[in-house]
């Protein structure tokens, strides 16, 4: 145990030197008419945890790909601590990468297989290398297993293994939790989260799942057909999305179409149906006329018709609760408005405060600054598109 | 198992029914694949055991005394074994040899003819394997004629390489062990290139991919990668190639001489021409000793068991 603690201790100090900033500029990938990556920039600061999320099919593994230099850009550059690789073959890269399939060699026990990397750059000390990328994902007594024999998750620490005892300059994951069940999945992120903090590698992960993203990532690019629809910190993203698309992506938004009716200096006005909001400049996205005025569900209270409410709160009045499931912490309501758009607010069950059974006449309130203003887009945008408004009708 | 789809089965059924049913059930079903077998074990007994017993029924035969040529009575004599290989031992000899040869070279050949139409057959690939077994629309004779055609005096090849300086001016290439190799080779490459393809056609590409990410150059990658997991497809080939090849009579009757000859010459004419059935009973079983001893020491070295 603390002959482990050392080892690790010592690989964190290497590395700290070989993680290292990675910047795409302008890359194009076409796959015949399908442009599967599009102009795409982005630069990933050295050490970083940086994570690539979007549906499937937007692009990211080609992504991915492209920097391994296991496929080669159309068009633009990419540069690994300020050197041009756009063109360098994969095995002179020093980028490593964990597989969507872990692509482990059938053919090797599980030692071998983490050796690989080290044995084709003739390292000095392959066996204690490996042993200590072993004991790094706690599987040292596997060493002499073949692939074939472990489980899955087995499987994917191994793959992180045989990529990480390369100290790579940056590390690729290609949804390396895909074929976890959803335990294991929690628990391997904290695992990867605990390596990554420890080797201090730049880690690009690749995934799907934005709770992945969130809880793993400094750093959280969300990708749709092949661009990157907004960069940011986690929080940043979940508080003040800046499309339709990144506001359903991540979680739920309720977004309420509305038209500018007033500048009131720090916010502005808009209105909804008659009714006036007020949203944050600094949080509107738009410069047209036309708005969505977003919320998310769990920053919304209900209240009594006769209740009162602050002032300067942004209501709307004359909901009617169409449906209420309880789901233990809280309890989600589906809230149909007079213009029969349904809304969705989680009221957390705190004790105190009134309960809504279906059919009661409520009103919706929260704080302005929990108010954003995106663009309109006339074509639905993603899977998840004005998924409040789409439930219970 | 059983007893959990018999009692699902009989579930509306007082318990007693249940004890009646299971052993009626079980021995319809153990004797289920054994019945799937027989019409392949009848066609085993009748066209291969069958002769095995009456050619080592043969073996131990020898002439009857003051008898026609071609009579033989049963004496026991386990003689005539020792005596055959005594005898052929040159020709044994030439048959693993050239056998050897013509499944290394072929190996050889067919190993990048697979690996091209594998990986870089593109939408060609069904037209190249189609291209591999075209000569098999041709009799086997014929195309060994051919060989003497290609490889005579006044063919191109002996010309060029005369041009070149590679070859005496007063050498040739027909009816030389050469000949006799070139041939088996050609017609046992399909034999080897199909199972070779077979393997590297269903090997996951993310695995040549890996190698690439993991440091290995194109040529790295092919020995450490590509290589050991088409292991089953090469021994397969090998053996396709090689177990014919030792027993062919046709390469060397056709293309060399009587100093080429290989067992099968042997054999043939012992059998067709002179009517000594009991040596050429013994030499055939002793091929097939020699052919499966090596065929073991082989599949152990290789140790293909292990691959998936
Ligand atoms: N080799 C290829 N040939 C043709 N089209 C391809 C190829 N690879 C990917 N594509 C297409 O490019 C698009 C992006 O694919 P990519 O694999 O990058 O998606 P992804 O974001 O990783 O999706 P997922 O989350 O499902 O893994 C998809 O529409 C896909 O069909
Ligand atoms: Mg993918």
């Amino acid at each position: 145990m603390i002959t482990e603690r050392k080892s690790t201790q010592k690989s964190t100090r290497k590395s700290t030197q070989t993680g290292s900033s990675l910047s795409l500029r302008g890359i194009t990938k076409r796959f015949g008419s399908l442009l599967a990556v599009d102009d795409l920039s982005v630069t990933i600061p050295k050490g970083s945890f940086f994570a690539l999320l979007g549906p499937s099919g937007c692009g990211k593994t080609t992504t991915l790909r492209m920097v391994a230099g296991l496929e080669e850009p159309d068009s633009g550059e990419i540069r690994l601590s300020g050197l041009d690789i756009t063109h360098t073959r994969p095995h002179k890269r020093p980028v490593n990468t964990v597989f969507q399939s872990y692509a482990l060699f059938p053919h090797l026990d599980i030692f071998e297989n983490v050796a690989f990397g080290l044995r084709r750059r003739g390292h000095k000390k392959v066996q204690s290398a490996v042993m200590d990328a072993l004991n790094l994902v706690e599987l040292p007594h596997l060493a002499r297993r073949r692939p074939g024999q472990l489980s899955g998750g087995q499987q994917q620490r191994i793959a992180l293994a045989r990529a990480i005892v390369n100290q790579p300059q940056v590390l690729l994951l290609d949804e390396p939790m895909g074929a976890l069940d959803l335990k294991l999945r929690r628990q391997m992120q904290l695992e990867l989260k605990r390596i990554q903090t420890e080797v201090g590698i730049t880690f690009l992960h690749v995934t799907h799942d934005q709770e992945e993203a969130m809880t793993m990532a400094d750093t959280v690019a969300v990708m749709n057909r092949g661009r990157i629809e907004q960069l940011g910190t986690p929080t940043d993203l979940y508080e003040s999305p800046a499309t339709t698309f990144v506001a359903n992506f991540l979680g739920q938004s309720n977004l309420l179409p509305g038209l500018r009716a007033g500048d009131l200096g720090r916010d502005l006005m808009v209105d909804v149906h008659g009714n006036k909001l007020r949203v944050p400049r600094s949080r509107v996205r738009s410069q047209d006329n036309a708005l969505l005025v977003g919320v998310r569900p769990e920053k919304i209270r209900l209240c009594a018709t006769a209740e009162f409410i602050p002032e300067n709160c942004n209501r709307l009045t004359g909901g009617v609760v169409l449906d209420v499931s309880f789901a233990g912490v809280s309890t989600q309501y589906v809230v149909r408005m007079p213009w029969r758009q349904d809304l969705t607010v989680f009221s957390q069950n705190l004790g105190v405060g009134e309960r809504f059974p279906a059919g009661s006449t409520v009103t919706v309130a929260w704080e302005p600054e929990h108010t954003f203003g995106l663009p309109r887009d006339p074509i639905g945008d993603g899977p998840n598109h004005a998924r409040a408004d789409s439930r219970g009708s | 198992m059983s007893m959990a789809s018999v009692s699902r089965l009989g579930g509306p059924h007082p318990s007693g029914n249940r004890q009646a049913l299971p052993p009626e059930k079980d021995t319809r079903r153990r004797s289920t694949p054994y019945l799937l077998l027989l019409p392949g074990l009848l066609w085993l007994g009748a066209f291969f055991a069958l002769p095995i017993l009456t050619l080592s029924g043969t073996s131990t035969q020898t002439r009857a005394p003051g008898g026609e040529v071609g009579e033989f009575i049963q004496t026991l004599r386990l003689a005539n074994y020792w005596e055959a290989f005594d005898r052929y031992q040159e020709h044994f000899g030439r048959s693993v040899l050239y056998a050897g040869m013509a499944t290394l070279a072929a190996l050889l050949i067919g190993y990048p003819l697979a690996y091209m139409i594998a990986f870089r057959g593109g939408r060609w690939r069904n037209v190249l394997l189609v291209l591999v077994v075209a000569p098999f629309f041709c009799s086997f004779i014929l195309r060994t004629y051919a060989w003497r055609q290609i490889l005579a005096d006044e063919g191109t090849v002996v010309r060029t390489f005369k041009w070149l300086h590679l070859m005496p001016e007063q050498a040739s290439l027909t009816a030389t062990a050469f000949a006799v190799v070139c041939g088996l080779t050609y017609n046992f490459l399909p034999f080897m290139t199909l199972p070779i393809y077979a393997s590297l056609e269903r090997l996951d590409h993310r695995l040549l991919e890996a190698g690439h990410d993991l440091y290995g150059g194109p040529w790295t990658v092919l020995r450490k990668v590509t290589l050991p997991l088409s292991m089953p497809g090469v021994v397969a080939g090998t053996l396709l190639t090689f177990i014919p090849a030792a027993g062919d009579f046709v390469n060397a009757g056709l293309l060399g001489t009587t100093r080429t000859q290989m067992i099968g010459n042997v054999i043939e004419s012992r059998f067709i021409d002179l009517n000594d059935y009991p040596t050429a009973a013994c030499l055939s079983f002793l091929m097939m000793a020699v052919i499966l001893v090596l065929v073991l020491v082989y599949i152990r070295r290789t140790g293909t068991e292990e691959l998936v």
